[in-house]
């Protein structure tokens, strides 16, 4: 499917540039070269497409759905509908009150925000784009699975009590409806969103890239296996302790990590990496003290956390 | 006319009320902006999305828009 791009790279670096087939640099820059063009085409497609989709799901009207929902179908559609909402951790605070305020579980609640962060479109992008279908399905199943199982073993440990009393004291008050929208609209709306985002990474993603194409050519193969091979029970943990502070740059961390799993990182190890980049944030824990005690912030995390390990050890045994 | 920018007092909360302020001055409204970091206020007025530009409690812009145009075509509209 990329093959034409694959010609255009060859054609850049060992015509254009006169570089030799055979050197590290060139072999380096076609990497680089191919890989950014790849991904920003799948960038503009997918987002596109997501937000056109997205345009028909505010969240105040996912809040509807899943308000007449309880546990286990519950968490399912809290975890589906995560996927195709977009979330900052700006808006955590007010989605995590208007959720419980419109009568959500805390359990199916606690889904949506696992699943809204970590299955987001420019995390598939990337995975698609460096990893390939395949892994990126993984990705998004065993994200899905964690989210659900997470909700759901939140939501058994009666969570309402670790919630600041203040979240339970509002009503709905008033349904904003936002404004219709025409096919013209949602078109416009996904453009728009679409090249915000690509105004939002692209530098995070020619760094990234730029470090991954480095490492690629100028790092020998399986150089990291006796580091983070399948066989090292601690890669795994490691890697998630690793993940929680990095959340923001996502876009940047996956190119590396595709281009270390090339020297010998296990693939399970690398896909608890990315799990615990984007869906454990340090950021997002400190601005969730505003609505809940430490200790279920602490409950949440290491629920997650312990999700993402178990995933790294399974796909490291499964994907030799 | 009330204009206030409603945000949990995050980075890009903060980049909508510079925008507001500019566009406001820009406008020549002669109002001030109002910062509004209860996120209970965006749950009130049924919102779950933070930063919110609000003109005299309703909601005019929801979520961030990284453009002063696009922020001054959200207040001319809503201006009673």
């Amino acid at each position: 499917m990329f093959a034409p791009l694959q010609l255009l790279a060859d054609w850049l670096t060992y015509g254009l540039f006169r570089i030799a087939p055979q050197s590290l640099l060139g072999s380096a820059i076609d990497f680089f070269v191919f890989d950014t063009t790849k991904i920003f085409i799948l960038l503009a497609v997918i987002i596109f497409a997501v937000s056109t989709i997205r345009s028909f799901l505010p969240a105040e009207k996912v809040r509807m759905i899943l308000s007449r929902k309880r546990a286990y179908l519950g968490n399912i559609l809290a975890s589906l509908l995560g996927i195709v909402t977009p979330f900052c951790s700006c808006s955590a605070i007010p989605l995590f009150l208007g959720f419980v305020e419109a009568g959500v579980p805390l359990g199916v609640t606690f889904s949506f925000l696992v699943a809204s962060p970590m299955i987001n479109e420019v995390a598939l992008v990337m995975l698609v784009g460096l990893f390939g279908w395949q892994i990126a399905a993984i990705y998004i199943g065993s994200g899905l699975v964690i989210a659900v199982v997470s909700g759901i073993v939140i939501g058994k440990l009666k969570p309402e009590r670790l919630v600041e009393p203040f979240v339970f004291e509002h009503k709905l008050s008033a349904a904003y409806e936002g404004a219709k929208m025409a096919w013209r609209d949602r078109m416009q709306y996904a453009g728009g969103y679409t090249v915000d985002i690509i105004k939002r990474v692209w530098l995070y993603i020619l760094i990234g890239v730029g470090v991954g194409a480095w490492i690629h050519g100028y790092i020998p193969m399986d150089f990291l296996a006796r580091y983070a091979g399948p066989d090292k029970w601690y890669a795994v943990p490691l890697a998630v302790l690793i993940g929680i502070p990095l959340y923001s740059n996502a876009a940047g961390v996956i190119p590396l990590v595709s281009a270390l799993t090339e020297k010998g990182v296990a693939m399970g190890t690398t896909l608890a990496f990315m799990m615990s980049v984007t869906a454990l944030s340090l950021p997002e824990f400190m601005i969730l003290k505003k609505v809940m005690k430490t200790r279920l912030i602490v409950i949440f995390a290491s629920v997650v956390g312990v999700g993402i390990i178990l995933t790294g050890y399974l796909f490291n045994a499964i994907l030799k | 006319m009330i204009i206030q920018v409603l945000g949990s007092g995050c980075p890009t909360c903060e980049k909508l009320f510079n925008l507001t302020k500019q566009a406001v001055e820009e406008l020549k409204l002669g109002t001030e902006v109002e910062y509004v970091t209860d996120v209970r206020k965006i749950v009130a007025m049924g919102l779950m999305q933070s930063p919110v530009l609000a003109i005299d409690g309703k909601p005019a812009l929801v979520g961030f828009v990284p453009d002063v145009k696009k922020v001054k075509e959200a207040i001319i509209k809503n201006i009673p």
